[in-house]
């Protein structure tokens, strides 16, 4: 029995920062100081704040530490776990609050959260099925093996109002209820782990911090639906997730709590994984099935809908990382208390990925129906250097933007809807006024010509002609009439696509259009882009009257385009001007503007 | 796994290695032992490791939480325990040992009873 639990963070973006190496470093310290009987490291999964890892959380009192180096950690075992008294200055310092936090609940950035997804994420090492089941893993599957019926465990799911959070917000409960009363020898439970959002990696941390309350929900899937085989569906690019993935199927075989004859109802389940090799369509359900198979991932039409003719020919579920992670939460707790969380048509809470232009960024978890500025303002810390908050982008390439003036809209499926966003698979992109929205589309539209698989004409051509129309554009050359023109494809494209992929393609250009027609119009009439990122639309000057004659601009130009005596008004050469912008960030006399 | 009782045996088994890390908050019952130097030098370990098993033990994590402190400048008195429940005056426990320690759990933490004769003020001070 320890007296103190230090929980290190062992996901992802505190991996990347070095975590390992703090969690080694904490074992080797802490039995050089004779702790170890007392003192117990665990590696968990992420606690959301990513921007600040590696994190450290000290229990009893729990004490929350960020950004720690190796070096830190003598200190704190000498310090804190000695003598008891907490590390100061590597303490959580909240952005306005002044003073540090003392406990992880304290913070702003924790106080506003709901989290059900994220329960465990943080809290138990998810290479122990030990702490799973400690924190009532597996009394969900008990309980529904034991005590329900299928059809009662659908209506429960039905109940509770859970929508797909992978994206298209599909109510879970009515997928099992169609796919139900299919007969045939044999059904499939999948899972989608394919996460290609850029920006969005909740599903990943589900999977690193809290993997068995995946397996526990798709053996209650397969019990209700009637299927005894599941598949994970995971990209081959999250290598921390698909060993933990494999580590809990293992720890879960041999309890007993997958394979046959389960709680020794009779109920046989089991699950395998299978990796997906970086391509966004595969994320798409009939792509992700014809990947399974062992085919080209590509979409195919609907119906028959996967519920009726699925993987391998045979009816099929398939729901999305998050959403599963909700199930048992939903069988334990009761549909009521997860339909008390959220708004009338959005239930429970949904996790989002703060990312871009923004102080805490991470992940958090809300309940449905949250303003948007307590996201951005609240727990995402708001903008940082004082700038000014200009449009969120959600659900990623196949999404919209939300701009300033919607600041205040309820973040939900409908609300979103209605102002042509998605919530998507919950990225949300915060851009400020240095962002430039014809870029952003650009971008955007970029990653679709990437990843469009090229079935359909309408997406791998419309796709690319509209990047190049909007490429046009960014360099000065775009004509008014390209905006209508980018329109009419973008109905085009939508219209004349088989899958979700080309369906959702063009919403970065409408909603960006929609919002910011004025920005594609300054490019186009004005050649000048009122953010400052198109390089094409810029150029630098020296004001003669403000230079000194120092010459540290000439001498950082890497072209040298700049040119002029000691102590005379320097020149920039426009020709040879790459824009890279060191004049202008070197300058001490504020010299050098940029239009 | 072959019934929801076995299941819940060992979920039962293995719930003190876990809940230390509710996150505390402000109707929680705090067990502050000293340890600084004259603390630690005086025995203060074998003190705050057998109050912590107990508290575990016992399953009163949810409402006690048992931390270290630095010195309180009593370092005669040492090993210090002193004992915060929210809304009641704070009681010092002076010159701890594990034998002592486990009397405090039990006639203290989980009674109410506060003893006494191990206080500051049965020093005389």
């Amino acid at each position: 029995m320890y007296r103190s639990h230090v929980l290190v963070c062992g996901g992802t973006g505190c991996n990347s920062s070095g975590s390992h190496h703090v969690i080694e470093k904490f074992t080797e310290e802490i039995a050089k100081a004779g702790l170890d009987k007392e003192v117990s490291v665990v590696q968990t999964g992420c606690h959301g704040l990513c921007a600040l890892g590696p994190i450290v959380v000290i229990y009893p009192d729990g004490t929350y530490y960020t950004q720690i180096s190796a070096d830190d950690v003598p200190e704190i075992v000498q310090e804190h776990l000695l003598k008891g008294r907490p590390v100061e200055r590597l303490m959580y310092d909240e952005e306005n609050a002044g003073t540090e936090a003392k406990s992880l609940a304290d913070t702003d950035f924790y106080k506003k959260q709901t989290r059900v997804a994220l329960r465990n994420c943080g809290v138990i090492n998810p290479e122990q099925i030990d702490e799973y089941i400690a924190v009532g893993g597996y009394e969900a599957l008990g309980k529904v093996l034991t005590t329900m019926t299928p059809e009662q465990v659908i209506q429960e799911v039905l109940d509770s109002g859970l929508r797909g959070r992978g994206g298209a917000g599909f109510p879970t409960g009515m997928k099992w209820k169609l796919c139900a009363p299919n007969k045939a020898d044999q059904k499939y439970v999948c899972c989608n782990a394919d996460e290609g959002d850029p920006g969005a990696f909740m599903d990943r941390s589900v999977l690193e911090g809290d993997p068995h309350s995946v397996l526990e929900a798709m053996a209650i899937a397969g019990y209700a639906i009637g299927a005894h085989q599941g598949y994970i569906y995971v990209r081959a690019e999250y290598p921390i997730a698909i060993k933990r993935l494999r580590i809990a199927i293992k720890q879960a075989r041999e309890m007993e709590l997958l394979g046959k004859d389960i709680f020794g109802t009779g109920f046989d389940f089991d699950i395998d994984l299978r990796l997906g090799s970086g391509a966004f369509v595969c994320g798409e359900e009939t792509a992700l099935m014809t990947s399974i198979e062992g085919n080209r991932g590509e979409p195919r039409p609907r119906p028959p809908f996967p519920a009726v003719k699925g993987l391998f020919g045979k009816p099929t579920i398939l729901n999305n990382v998050e959403t599963y992670a909700n199930i048992p939460e939903i069988i334990n707790k009761g549909a009521a208390w997860f339909a008390s969380m959220g708004t009338e048509t959005s239930k429970g809470t949904k996790v989002f990925a703060l990312g871009g232009k923004i102080n805490n960024t991470g992940l958090v978890e809300i309940p449905m129906g949250t303003p948007l500025r307590t996201i951005i303002e609240d727990i995402g810390g708001g903008i940082p250097n004082g700038k000014k908050f200009k449009a969120v982008q959600t659900g990623g390439p196949s999404g919209g933007c939300i701009p300033a003036s919607y600041i205040d809209i309820p973040v939900d499926y409908d609300h979103l809807k209605e102002i042509s966003c998605i919530i998507g698979s919950g990225g949300m992109i915060v851009m400020d006024e240095d962002n430039c929205m014809v870029d952003i589309a650009k971008f955007f539209l970029e990653f679709t010509v990437d990843e469009s698989c090229g079935k359909c004409t309408a997406c791998r051509i419309g796709t690319r002609r509209m990047l190049e129309i909007l490429d046009r554009i960014t360099k000065g050359e775009g004509k008014i009439e390209d905006i209508d023109k980018l329109l009419e494809l973008a109905t085009y494209v939508q219209e004349n696509s088989l899958c979700g992929l080309g369906q959702t393609a063009p919403n970065p250009i409408i909603s960006t259009i929609k919002f910011f027609r004025d920005e594609y119009e300054a490019h186009i009439l004005e050649k000048r882009c009122p953010a400052g990122v198109c390089k094409a639309l810029l150029s630098y000057n020296i004001d003669p009257d403000k230079c000194k004659g120092c010459t540290l601009c000439a001498r950082n130009c890497p072209v040298n385009a700049i040119s002029g005596t000691v102590r005379q008004p320097h020149v920039i050469d426009h020709e040879k001007c790459i824009k890279c912008g060191q004049c202008m960030e070197n300058c001490k006399f504020g010299a050098i503007s940029r239009k | 796994m072959k019934s929801l009782e076995e299941l819940k045996a060992l979920r039962e088994k293995m719930r003190a290695q876990v809940n230390m890390r509710e996150n505390v908050g402000g109707e929680h019952t705090r067990v502050v032992v000293g340890m600084a130097t004259c603390g630690i030098a005086s025995g203060a370990r074998p003190v705050l490791n057998r109050l912590s098993e107990l508290v575990q033990e016992k399953d009163l994590t949810d409402k006690i939480s048992v931390t270290q402190t630095g010195c309180i400048g009593l370092c005669q008195y040492e090993p210090i325990v002193e004992v915060l429940e929210p809304g009641k005056e704070k009681v010092t426990y002076i010159k701890m040992n594990p034998e002592k320690a486990e009397e405090v759990v039990e006639q203290h933490l989980i009674r109410g009873n506060v003893l006494g004769k191990y206080t500051l003020a049965s020093a005389g001070i």
